[in-house]
C-alpha cells in the first residue's frame, strides 16, 4: 500500500526546513548521506525569517548559563567555515560579517547593569572592554550623545538569516538534496526503530529522522508523545528599517538594555526584539513596534530618518532551562534538534555538525548538555 | 464503600473525590478556602491540582491535615489566610527552570502575573510552572496608563484567570513607572464597585493610601522605591505612617534590592512584601529567594518582639549591681 520507490528513500530525513533543519541537511550531505527535507510551508518561514542573526555569545551572556555559553562559543567558532563553504559553493552572500558589537549604557542605571555583565564576561575570560562616551562615539558616531559608557565586544558577529536560508537552499539543491513541501503526519516505526515519515503525499523512507520543528516541537502531533520535548513558543517582534549602504546607520551590532540594532550589508537595520509568553500568537502589535522604535531612537536617533520597511513576529522554541534539545531519543534513529530559543541562528552550525555526527554513530560531544533525556527526571 | 479517613473508618459514596473527602473533615479544622491543607492517599501526598480528579478506592487510607491551624504565623488578605508574607512577581527570570526553583525556595504562596505579557492558555509556559507549584495567581494591570485601560484589563484578567483579585497598577510614565494617583483612585473605586478584591500599587503617600482604603481596597501597596530600582525603602517614615493608619494590610511593593530592605519593610509593620527583580535578576536567584524568605520572617518576628528604644549612650547589658540579668 505504501509507496517505497527509490526516490522516496534516503539515508536521512530532516523534518522542518528552518535554518536548523537546512543546516543539518547540509552537514549530513557533507558527511556523504543522501538526505530529504520535509517542510510543510516554505523553507525558513518560521523563526529563521524573523531572527536578527546576531552571533553574539559574549554580548548575550547571562548569569547561571555556563553550558549555553560553551555551546554558543563553539558554534561561533564554527561559523566562518560554515558560511564560507556555503558562499563559495553557491556564490551567494549570507550577510555574515565580523562586525563586532557595542553595548551602550544610556544612563547611570544602565551603566551599573552593563558593568555587571562585563565583569561576568571577563570572569569567563571573554574579551570585552569598557569604553567611555567619547571613545564609544568615535567608533559609532550615530549613537546618542548622552550615553554613560559602552562595552565593546569585537568577536561578536552578524549574519542575515534569510540570506543564509536562501544560500542553503541553493547549496542543497546543488548537492542533490530534495526539499519536499509536505507535512509530516506520523512516523513509520519498525519495533522501536524509525524507518520513515508519513505525509499526505505518501511515505518517505529513511534510516534516520531528524526532527527540527522549531516552536511547534512541544505539540507536533507526528512526534510520539513520549519523545515530544518541553518546548514552548516565545513570541518575538522585530522592526526592519531601510537605509543607505554607502552611509550605514551603524557599523556594529548596537545594543542597549531594551533593544538591539543589527546592521545588514545593504544598509537595512533590524530592531529587535520583544520577548512575550503569548502561546502561538504571531500578531504584530502597536505596543511592540512602539517599544522597539522608542528604544532604538533613544540609542540611535538616526533611525527616525530611516525608511520603515515592515515589522514581523515569530516564535522562538523555548525550553525550561534555555538550552536547546539536541540528541537521540527513545526511538532508535530519531534525533531531536529544536528548542534553540534565542540562539537558533548562532547554534545552527554546532547543531548541524553534532546531529550529523550522532547519525554517524559519534558521541554527542559539544552538545552533550542539550540531551533530550535531561527532562526525564522531572515528571 | 468504606475507607479510612484520618485514622477512622468512614463510609463514603462511590466515586467521591479527594475534594469531597476534605468536606467531610470537621469544618473548624479546615479553613473554608482550604488554604494550607495537605492530603495523603495511602501515604502519598496528592497535589492540590488532582483533588478533583482522584477518587480513593475501597479500603484506602486518606489523611487530611491542615498544615498550620490558625496560629500567630498566619495573616489575612482579601478574606483568606496566608502563611508566607512574601509575594512574588513572575517577571525577569532567565528561564522557566530558574523561576520554578527560586519560587519554590522563596516559600511564596501568591504570584502576580501581567495579563498583557502572558497568555494564560499557553501550554508549557509560565502558567504551567505556577500551577505546578500550586501558587495563587494575582493578575496585575502592568502597562496600563489610564483608569479606563486598567479597568478593562482587570475585567479581561477576571475572565482569563477566573479570579476577582486584581493588583491594580496605573502608571504615570514609562521612565519612572510611578503610579498616577488620580487615575489609580478612579480605577480603584470603579473596580471595588464591580466586586473586585483590589490591591493597589500606590505611592508612599499616607493620604492617598487612606483614600484607597476608604474606597474599599483590600490592602494598600506602597512602593519603597521605583519598580526594578532596587533602591530600598526611600521614605520609611511615610511607610510607618501608612501602617499606623491602615486597617487593611500594608504590603510593601517595589524597590526591594536585597534582604535587609525586605526586613526593614516588615520591621516597619508591613504585613507582607512584594518583590520580583531582586530575586529574578540576582546573580543567583535561588540564594536570593532563600535570603528573602528568611528576611521577611526575621523582620516580622522583630516587629512582634518589640525592639529596644534607641539611646545615645551605652547601657551595659550586665548591670553593675545585684545579679546579672537573665535574658
Amino acid at each position: 500500500m505504501k509507496t517505497r520507490d527509490k526516490n522516496r528513500t534516503s539515508d536521512a530525513i530532516v523534518v522542518g526546513g528552518g535554518l536548523i533543519g537546512l543546516a543539518t541537511a547540509w552537514e549530513l550531505r557533507e558527511a556523504g548521506a543522501s538526505v530529504t527535507v520535509l517542510e510543510k510551508e516554505s523553507p525558513g518561514c518560521g523563526a529563521s525569517r524573523v531572527a536578527a542573526g546576531m552571533l553574539a555569545p559574549i554580548g548575550e551572556l547571562d548569569f547561571g548559563e555556563p553550558e549555553l555559553l560553551a555551546m554558543n562559543l563553539k558554534s561561533r567558532e564554527l561559523y566562518p567555515d560554515f558560511v564560507g563553504k556555503i558562499e563559495s559553493e553557491t556564490g551567494l552572500d549570507t550577510g555574515y560579517r565580523n562586525c563586532g558589537a557595542l553595548h551602550v549604557a544610556l544612563d547611570r542605571d544602565e551603566s551599573g547593569e552593563l558593568k555587571r555583565i562585563m565583569e561576568l564576561q571577563q570572569s569567563h575570560g571573554l574579551d570585552s572592554k569598557w569604553l567611555g562616551p567619547m571613545a564609544a562615539r568615535d567608533l559609532e558616531p550615530g549613537i546618542s550623545p548622552s550615553l554613560a559608557g559602552a562595552v565593546l565586544v569585537e568577536e561578536d558577529a552578524v549574519v542575515d538569516p534569510r540570506a543564509l536560508v536562501e544560500a542553503l537552499r541553493a547549496g542543497l539543491s546543488g548537492r542533490g538534496v530534495r526539499i519536499e513541501i509536505s507535512e509530516a503526519t506520523g512516523l513509520v516505526l519498525e519495533g522501536d526503530r524509525v524507518i520513515g515519515v508519513e505525509t499526505p503525499a505518501g511515505t518517505f523512507g529513511a534510516g534516520a529522522v531528524v526532527a527540527a520543528p522549531g516552536a511547534e516541537a512541544g505539540i507536533a502531533p507526528w512526534l510520539p508523545e513520549e519523545v515530544r520535548p518541553p518546548v514552548r513558543p516565545v513570541k518575538g517582534q522585530v522592526v526592519e528599517l531601510g537605509g543607505d549602504p554607502e552611509d550605514p546607520a551603524c557599523q556594529r551590532i548596537l545594543g542597549s538594555e531594551r533593544v538591539y540594532i543589527a546592521p545588514r550589508p545593504d544598509g537595512r537595520v533590524i530592531l529587535g526584539a520583544t520577548v512575550e509568553e503569548m502561546g502561538f500568537d504571531q500578531r504584530v502589535t502597536g505596543g511592540g513596534i512602539h517599544e522597539l522604535l522608542r528604544e532604538a531612537y533613544r540609542l540611535l536617533p538616526d533611525v527616525a530618518e530611516m525608511e520603515f520597511l515592515g515589522a514581523t513576529a515569530g516564535l522562538r522554541p523555548g525550553t525550561p532551562d534555555n538550552l536547546p534539545v539536541i540528541g537521540r531519543t527513545e526511538i532508535e534513529g530519531l534525533i531531536l534538534a529544536t528548542g534553540h530559543y534565542r540562539n537558533g541562528i548562532l547554534l545552527a552550525p554546532v547543531t548541524a555538525k553534532s546531529v550529523a555526527g550522532l547519525i554517524g554513530g559519534e558521541e554527542p560531544g559539544a552538545i552533550g548538555a542539550a540531551s533530550p533525556h535531561r527532562f526525564e527526571r522531572e515528571e | 464503600m468504606e475507607i479510612k479517613l484520618n485514622g477512622e473508618r468512614a463510609e463514603i459514596a462511590e466515586g467521591s473525590t479527594i475534594s469531597d473527602l476534605i468536606g467531610l473533615v470537621a469544618g473548624d479544622r479546615i479553613p473554608a478556602d482550604r488554604h494550607g491543607v495537605a492530603v495523603a492517599l495511602d501515604g502519598e501526598v496528592v497535589p492540590r491540582s488532582q483533588w478533583d480528579g482522584i477518587s480513593p478506592s475501597a479500603g484506602a487510607e486518606v489523611e487530611v491535615v491542615a498544615a498550620i491551624q490558625g496560629g500567630s504565623g498566619q495573616w489575612e488578605l482579601g478574606g483568606r489566610s496566608w502563611t508566607s508574607r512574601l509575594i512574588t512577581g513572575s517577571g525577569g527570570f532567565r528561564s522557566l527552570e530558574a523561576m520554578e526553583s527560586a519560587l519554590a525556595l522563596s516559600g511564596t504562596e501568591i504570584i502576580t502575573v501581567a495579563l498583557r505579557r502572558l497568555d494564560p492558555e499557553a501550554q508549557g509556559s509560565v502558567m504551567d510552572v505556577i500551577r505546578k507549584l500550586g501558587l495563587f495567581i494575582l493578575p496585575n494591570t502592568a502597562g496600563c496608563y489610564t483608569a479606563r485601560d486598567a479597568v478593562k484589563t482587570a475585567k479581561l484578567a477576571r475572565e482569563a484567570f477566573g479570579t476577582e483579585w486584581i493588583k491594580l497598577e496605573v502608571i504615570g510614565d514609562d521612565r519612572t513607572l510611578l503610579p498616577d494617583a488620580p487615575e489609580l483612585l478612579r480605577a480603584a473605586e470603579e473596580l471595588v464597585g464591580d466586586g473586585f478584591t483590589v490591591l493597589p500599587y500606590t505611592n508612599d503617600d499616607p493620604i492617598l493610601a487612606a483614600r484607597l482604603e476608604a474606597a474599599g481596597c483590600a490592602a494598600v501597596m506602597p512602593l519603597g522605591a521605583p519598580i526594578g530600582s532596587g533602591a530600598g525603602i526611600r521614605n520609611p517614615y511615610n511607610i510607618s505612617i501608612i501602617v499606623e493608619n491602615a486597617k487593611v494590610p500594608v504590603i510593601l511593593d517595589a524597590g526591594i534590592g536585597t534582604a535587609s530592605d525586605a526586613t526593614l519593610a516588615m520591621e516597619l509593620g508591613c504585613a507582607a512584601v512584594l518583590l520580583a527583580s531582586a530575586v529574578s535578576r540576582a546573580e543567583n536567584p535561588d540564594l536570593m529567594a532563600t535570603a528573602m524568605k528568611h528576611a521577611v520572617e526575621a523582620g516580622h518576628a522583630a516587629r512582634q518582639a518589640g525592639r529596644i528604644p534607641k539611646r545615645l549612650y551605652a547601657e551595659a547589658s550586665t548591670p553593675d549591681e545585684g545579679f546579672p540579668g537573665l535574658g
